[in-house]
């Protein structure tokens, strides 16, 4: 099944998604890797706002390659999410709905995203010219001095996605070469 | 005795790491072609036809593959008559920071471990040097992703372990890495030698094209075992299910101790980068 979805999203607009569904994503998307959600956990330890709206939103794990002259962004395909499980419980906790990049996640980050409805997306691991295709604006918001892993906001036109965990405890990982295997 | 200027080699270091980013080597561009007619699963299929996709984009739009160009791997082998004017390893070192410059590239290096600065210019390189015989001088670049780096593993396994016993740990490491280091994957196994040795021999296995079988038809055999195994996983591309987990593998073994039988995994992924060059 395929969805078309805009950010920021609710909850109820997240609830029809299964493990293995695609979903075609536009809107506002935040990027943020490793370095910048160790800021944002010092920004809330402190009290202080953080730099985006956190609700209903969605974080890409990316890290993109630079932008030649004339072009919106260079490379920008997902980077391993397992880096990001120590934070995105707490993320998920505050009101973010989305979380796009790829690879396994722990147990905390699958039971945030089924207590908050929310969902875990991948994107093409090692497709970074594909992903960069569906980016239309691209600024950097916070973090300069982070290089490649400072905090952009994207705006994004059918961001192509597939859906890995889901608000009923689904995970593609698991499913999906159960599936194949269970085909042979 | 021939000369090798440090201008020449920094040229053609930074003219290969832009060349390794933007395009496949032909074995794995293959590979991923005849992935996509073999894949039964259809998920898998359009999987693989989205990466095929993305490869020629890449070439379009001249943008990187992939957005982790990488750690530039540089692996030189020198014949011991040729004299080089200037300093060797700055001279390479220089033509990572021209090419991940002028390429746009991305600068993926921290000068510390634990410390964490970005050094801005992706130096420096991680270089292999082997002296041969000769006057030749021949240099691959090998950016390498740590999407997959990260998932690879080195174990010091006992010789009573065996063969099974090498089988079940590359199985075991390509099973653990399930979905992350970006499927499908494309491994270098090391066998044997020391601790250090090991991993050196794995990270070289990886320059070898894929459709090159190890010319010891004993270690040839235990490539095509392996990658039938690896297979069977159900894995797929992208870890979401199907036949194509991994495309090739290479082996390279040296001798080891008595006592021992080291094993090394280098896991690269479906974007596995060189671009070589002779002097």
């Amino acid at each position: 099944m395929q969805y078309t979805l805009t950010t920021p999203v609710t909850r109820e607009q997240l609830a029809p998604l299964r493990a293995g569904d695609t979903v075609l994503l536009s809107g506002t998307v935040y990027t943020a890797r490793d370095a910048a959600h160790k800021r944002m956990m010092e920004l809330l330890d402190a009290g202080e706002p953080l730099p985006f709206p956190v609700e209903g939103s969605a974080i890409y794990y990316v890290g993109p390659t630079p932008e030649r002259p004339g072009q919106i962004i260079g490379s920008a395909g997902p980077t391993t999410s397992g880096r990001m499980d120590a934070y995105s419980p707490r993320l998920l906790d505050l009101g973010q709905a989305i979380m796009i990049g790829k690879g396994a996640r722990n147990q905390a980050v699958k039971d945030a995203v089924v207590r908050n409805g929310a969902v875990y997306l991948a994107a093409l691991g090692g497709a970074g010219a594909l992903m960069a295709a569906s980016v239309k604006e691209l600024e950097v918001i916070c973090w300069e001095d982070l290089g490649c892993e400072a905090v952009r906001r994207l705006e994004v036109q059918d961001f192509p996605l597939t859906v890995i965990l889901d608000a009923h405890g689904g995970d593609l990982y698991q499913s999906g070469p159960a599936a194949y295997l269970g085909s042979l | 005795m021939r000369t090798i200027t440090a201008s020449a080699i920094t040229d053609t270091v930074a003219r290969l790491c832009v060349q390794a980013n933007l395009k496949l080597p032909e074995d794995v561009s293959a590979a991923l072609a005849r992935s996509r007619r073999e894949e039964p699963w259809p998920l898998a299929k359009e999987t693989l036809d989205l990466l095929w996709d993305n490869m020629e984009l890449a070439g379009q739009r001249q943008l990187p593959i992939c957005q982790d160009t990488g750690m530039a791997c540089v692996f030189v082998e020198l014949g011991q008559d040729v004299h080089i004017e200037g300093d060797f390893e700055q001279a390479i070192h220089e033509g990572v920071r021209l090419g991940y410059g002028e390429g746009y590239l991305r600068k993926s290096i921290v000068g510390d471990p634990l410390r964490r600065v970005n050094t801005e210019d992706n130096t420096p390189a991680a270089i292999t040097l082997r002296l041969v015989p000769g006057d030749g001088f021949h240099i691959t670049v090998a950016p390498k992703g740590f999407g997959s780096e990260n998932m690879s593993r080195l174990a010091m396994l006992k010789p009573a372990d065996g063969v099974e016993g090498v089988k079940r740990f590359v199985v075991e490491t390509v099973r653990l890495a399930g979905p992350n280091p970006c499927p499908p994957i494309i491994l270098g196994i090391g066998i044997g030698g020391s601790f250090d040795k090991v991993a050196g021999l794995a990270k070289h296995a990886l320059l070898r094209p894929i459709d090159q079988p190890n010319p010891d038809p004993f270690y040839a055999a235990l490539e095509q075992d392996l990658l039938k195994e690896i297979n069977a996983l159900g894995i797929g591309p992208q870890g979401f299910g199907g036949r194509t987990t991994c495309l090739g593998l290479s082996i390279e073994t040296a001798p080891t101790h008595v006592a021992g039988l080291p094993v090394a995994v280098n896991v690269s992924c479906h974007v596995t980068r060189r671009a070589s060059a002779q002097l």
